[in-house]
């Protein structure tokens, strides 16, 4: 594609790209208003904003009592959560798309998951082993930080397979992370093969996500991680639309291809090692979210990755108060109702298309 | 587990913040020296007690004794008595419990068997101020006994608990006579599930490995930890009497036929006879009231030739 009808392209769809992203802001700040307002406990909406409105004016005796504590100590975390890990899955994806060049590359590919879930599968199988002392009173502290270190871990190592003189090669990095991924499944069904029943149903669990439990502290730990990608995206957003038309002509262009690649692997790594520590494994958002904006708006990263931003945070907080609200008193794994509520909606988008082309 | 320690009860109560906690237990000390016991002191449950239960076993312990109006919701493992679940609201699987979910049966006791979360479901209820009580799980005769007197002593219950695990722990009496009396040991092998002819076996360390030895059998799994696949050589070299399967109330059960026609199984002892039990899961593995029983029942299967009488301390459970 020649620069010029690119930017003629962009040009045109920048208007309802706008008209997108605002539609999108607003559906997002909606729904969290309804997912605060929703939940096995019925509370009634004045009465939420009766307890908000008393956390933020510091008025104490409104925020004794159940309500209070279901509303901001179990429903506001999780929505925040919700929102967060959201976006920061979809933007994740999109970024690793733009990089790879690659419309089916997503998180998972530069290695964070799979060597956050083999350090998280390890952490529920051998910690009774090896944990002693204070550290098995905080078992939903080492899981996290293992599950983290692990992801980082895994990418760190990619990178350095990928690096040849100061050049990261993402064909490279691409097939290694396929090898890398193998790997670490293999290791976590070793895992699984040694563990217990009991530890065996925890690791299914985990594995299926779920943004149960969220807690200020958890928040407190994962928002300084995924804000910095989302704060950054701004400035990624040129570089990657250079890269669009090829590496050699990008560094023509005079972006700065290799900083580009080594700010958006760390941050990704970063943003989805923190998002599996608090919130398990959730496929499905990472790779599918980009995919829908880019069909809606276009290729354009200055709009691709707020807009993918939002769709990350829209679909999991509504497949959240699907998932708490379905079953409730129980709760369904987040995994299970991401897919169920985007991948029909993905394929009816698809369809609609004539060709179902899903070129970048 | 077997070799645990004895169970214990941690009831507590915690409000939000540190001035609330550093009250509560210096309010629980004070209490706590008049019961005798430094900080967590059974509480005694009230009559109007509104109990969430996740753990089958408990909940059928509530129900032996009596309780089932207090309870407001089980999880779904509480499968007996049947109406539990069909009476109560399901609050999900008992790993895989939802804070808000439980919160919202508004309940004054919550009542966890060991296992029971996920950690932060179980921190946030703690957090809630809702009293909690964790019971050990226990796969022996003294540990049911022990878990019975547990969940007695947490809804204020103790002198019925203490009367039925006295009970429970006749018949366990009663059934180690039966057991002294049984000839050679058979060979028992228990197997979990069978997908695609792969079986899944219960191992040492596992309740139907713990099943299997009270009711007088020898589990021929007992080189594997737990519940894991067994290879078809294994099973042959494992050389089973018996085959011990769960029954399956929605879907199909393996017939003998279907089992004994896999090489594996067509090569063992259990075969020569079609030697196939189906026992319901809870009752077998539950480790409750009914176990005893349960063994009993399981030994009058393993060994059709022996007479075994039925538990004489048996009023219906």
């Amino acid at each position: 594609m020649a620069a010029a009808s690119l930017s003629g392209l962009i040009a045109g769809r920048r208007r309802i790209g706008l008209l997108v992203l605002a539609g999108l802001a607003l559906g997002c700040l909606l729904l969290a208003i309804v997912a605060i307002g929703q939940g096995a406990i019925a509370i009634a909406p004045g009465r939420v904003t009766e307890i908000l409105w008393a956390r933020l004016a510091n008025d104490t005796p409104l925020l004794e009592g159940r309500d209070a504590l279901v509303v901001l100590n179990i429903r506001l975390p999780r929505v925040l959560l919700g929102l967060l890990v959201g976006a920061g899955l979809a933007v994740s994806g999109a970024l690793m798309q733009g990089l790879f060049r690659n419309p089916l590359a997503d998180p998972g590919l530069v290695g964070v998951s799979a060597g956050a879930g083999l350090a998280a599968a390890a952490t529920i199988v051998l910690g009774d082993r090896f944990l002693t002392g204070t550290l098995m009173k905080l078992p939903f502290a080492v899981l996290p930080f293992g599950a983290f270190c692990g992801g980082l871990i895994s990418t760190l190592a990619l990178y350095l397979i990928a690096t040849r003189g100061g050049r990261t090669s993402v064909a490279t990095m691409l097939l290694a992370g396929v090898a890398l991924g193998a790997l670490s499944g293999a290791l976590t069904g070793l895992l699984a093969f040694v563990s217990d029943d009991k530890q065996l149903r925890d690791l299914t669990f985990w594995s299926l996500g779920s943004l149960g439990g969220a807690s200020w502290s958890k928040l407190s730990a994962v928002a300084p991680i995924i804000l910095p990608l989302l704060l950054t995206m701004p400035l990624l957003a040129r570089g990657l639309n250079g890269l669009m038309l090829g590496e050699a002509e990008a560094y023509h262009l005079g972006i700065p291809v290799q900083r580009i690649k080594a700010l958006a692997i760390l941050l990704v790594a970063l943003a989805v090692g923190a998002s599996v520590a608090s919130a398990g494994l959730i496929g499905f958002v990472g790779i599918v979210v980009p995919h829908l904006i880019r069909l809606s708006v276009g290729p354009d990263h200055r709009l691709l990755l707020p807009l993918s931003a939002l769709g990350g945070a829209i679909l999991l907080v509504a497949a959240d108060i699907a998932a708490r609200l379905i079953v409730a008193p129980a709760e369904l794994p987040i995994g299970i109702v991401t897919a169920a509520i985007g991948a029909p909606f993905f394929l009816w988008l698809l369809l609609r298309r004539a060709g179902g082309s899903l070129d970048v | 587990m077997p070799g645990k320690p004895a169970p214990t009860i941690a009831v507590r109560t915690r409000k939000l913040g540190r001035r609330a906690l550093s009250a509560t237990i210096g309010l629980a000390l004070l209490t706590g020296i008049g019961s005798g016991w430094p900080w967590f002191g059974p509480v005694q449950a009230q009559g109007s007690d509104k109990i969430v239960v996740a753990g089958g076993v408990i909940t059928e312990v509530l129900y032996a004794l009596g309780l089932r109006d207090r309870i407001v919701g089980v999880d779904s493992t509480s499968q007996f008595p049947p109406e539990a679940l069909k009476d109560k609201p399901n609050i999900g699987y008992v790993r895989a419990l939802s804070a808000e979910g439980v919160l919202s049966l508004k309940p004054s006791l919550i009542m966890l068997i060991d296992g029971a979360g996920p950690p932060d479901a179980v921190s946030l209820l703690i957090e809630s101020g809702v009293r909690i009580a964790r019971i050990a799980d226990g796969l022996t005769p003294e540990g049911v006994a022990t878990k019975i007197a547990a969940i007695g002593a947490a809804v204020g219950a103790a002198k019925p608990a203490a009367g039925l695990a006295a009970q429970t722990t006749a018949r366990f009496g009663e059934l180690a006579g039966l057991r002294a009396k049984l000839p050679a040991k058979k060979r028992v092998l228990f197997v979990l599930s069978l997908q695609s002819g792969r079986a899944l076996v219960g191992g040492r360390n596992s309740s139907a490995d713990a099943i299997i030895t009270l009711a007088g059998g020898t589990n021929v799994a007992s080189d594997i930890e737990g519940y894991k696949p067994m290879t078809d050589e294994a099973i042959i070299a494992a050389a089973p009497d018996l085959v011990l399967m769960m029954r399956n109330s929605s879907a199909h059960n393996t017939t003998p036929d279907e089992l004994f026609a896999l090489p594996s199984f067509s090569q063992t002892p259990a075969a020569a006879g079609k030697r196939l039990v189906h026992m319901d899961g809870l009752y077998l593995l539950g480790f409750g009231p009914r176990t005893p029983f349960a063994a009993r029942d399981l030994m009058a299967a393993i060994y059709p030739e022996v007479t075994i009488p039925q538990l004489k301390t048996a009023s219906t459970p």
